[in-house]
């Protein structure tokens, strides 16, 4: 199982679905659409060789200069047969933030989908219980974004210079 | 008879064949001072070094605190130790209000005191934003000799506290100011 013959399989089954095929570090990347990544990570599943049975990480990014694609949603699955991974991105634009849910596939996503909505406000449709998992309830904004800065805001003895406030 | 063992001084008093006088806040001074129970709210660091402290090579039961007590209802001391992110502030200040009248609180370490390194937006910086603190041990972590020296602080506070220091009003216009009472 190697880089090149699992992107010319999904080149074949999802043609121009697949974009931005690379490998950093040796891991095969590639973007994907909102409307393809459930059947994409399904077929990835159920194939019978390749068998990417596991979600390692589902995250978020933000960017907040790409107009149009503000925002990113990170996959990486696993082979756990054939010690293979796969990080497949998804975009989407800040006015519509919505990405189907991958909990219908694998429970696991359910609380790294709350994580990701509790940082950077991503919606994903479709998720049985979309609320903060980490930061207070009473939080008001996505910590994550750019806009917001790290620092806590109520700090009264770091304004001076040397801590550039 | 001769002995190893150190014992507490008794506080000034008149003394005489059969009787010894002295004041009631002394008395109970005294008492508060070598009997306090402390209840670690560990959640870092810290805490490990609370545990060496604890721990027979430091022995904090020297001083009367033979029992860390789990439970907030029988603590007359809540120490806190390491960083308390915001979302944990309300269970702390919780557990302050689950004790009983006297107690008293330290902050051990630097982000109990201050937030420490964690500048940032879900860490609190310190605690003293939500409940009253006594005594601040900095460090990061402290050594356990320096937790002992917060405790005998402590101590010195319970011994020397009027009995009556608690229902003042400068002590409830400082619980009034946490939003206690």
């Amino acid at each position: 199982m190697t880089n090149q013959e699992v992107a010319q399989e999904l080149v074949r089954q999802f043609g121009d679905y697949v974009t931005d095929l690379d490998e950093p570090y040796g891991l095969l990347t590639f973007t994907t659409t909102r409307e393809q990544i459930i059947p994409m990570l399904q077929y990835l599943k159920d194939h019978k060789t390749y068998k990417v049975s596991f979600l390692t990480d589902l995250t978020g990014v933000h960017y907040p200069d790409n107009a149009g694609q503000e925002f990113c949603v990170v996959y990486h699955v696993h082979s756990l047969v054939n010690n293979f991974r796969i990080r497949i991105k998804v975009f989407v634009a800040e006015a519509d933030i919505h990405v189907p849910s991958a909990t219908i596939l694998y429970s696991s996503a359910n609380w790294m989908e709350r994580e990701t909505f509790d940082f950077y406000g991503i919606l994903f449709d479709g998720h049985p219980n979309l609320t903060r998992i980490l930061n207070m309830e009473e939080m008001d904004y996505f910590p994550m974004r750019k806009q917001y800065p790290l620092e806590d805001g109520t700090r009264e003895d770091k304004i001076d210079a040397l801590f550039g406030r | 008879m001769t002995s190893n063992v150190k014992m507490v001084e008794a506080p000034e008093g008149h003394e005489g064949a059969g009787f010894f006088a002295t004041s009631l806040d002394k008395v109970v001074g005294m008492a508060r001072a070598n009997s306090l129970w402390p209840l670690p709210f560990a959640t870092s660091c810290c805490g490990i070094e609370f545990m060496a402290s604890m721990a027979s090579h430091y022995d904090f039961a020297r001083f009367g605190s033979e029992r860390p007590s789990f439970s907030p209802r029988q603590a007359d001391l809540l120490m806190v130790m390491g960083t308390i992110a915001k979302k944990m502030a309300p269970i702390v200040k919780q557990v302050y209000l689950q004790m009983a009248e006297p107690r008293w609180v330290i902050a051990m370490g630097a982000c109990a005191s201050s937030g420490g390194i964690f500048d940032t937006y879900s860490v609190l910086q310190g605690i003293d934003r939500i409940i009253p603190v006594d005594v601040y041990i900095p460090g990061c972590p402290p050594r356990p000799e320096q937790v002992i020296d917060g405790l005998m602080a402590i101590q010195d506070m319970a011994r020397n506290e009027s009995t009556r220091r608690r229902n003042t009003d400068e002590y409830q216009l400082l619980l009034n100011s946490y939003g206690i009472q």
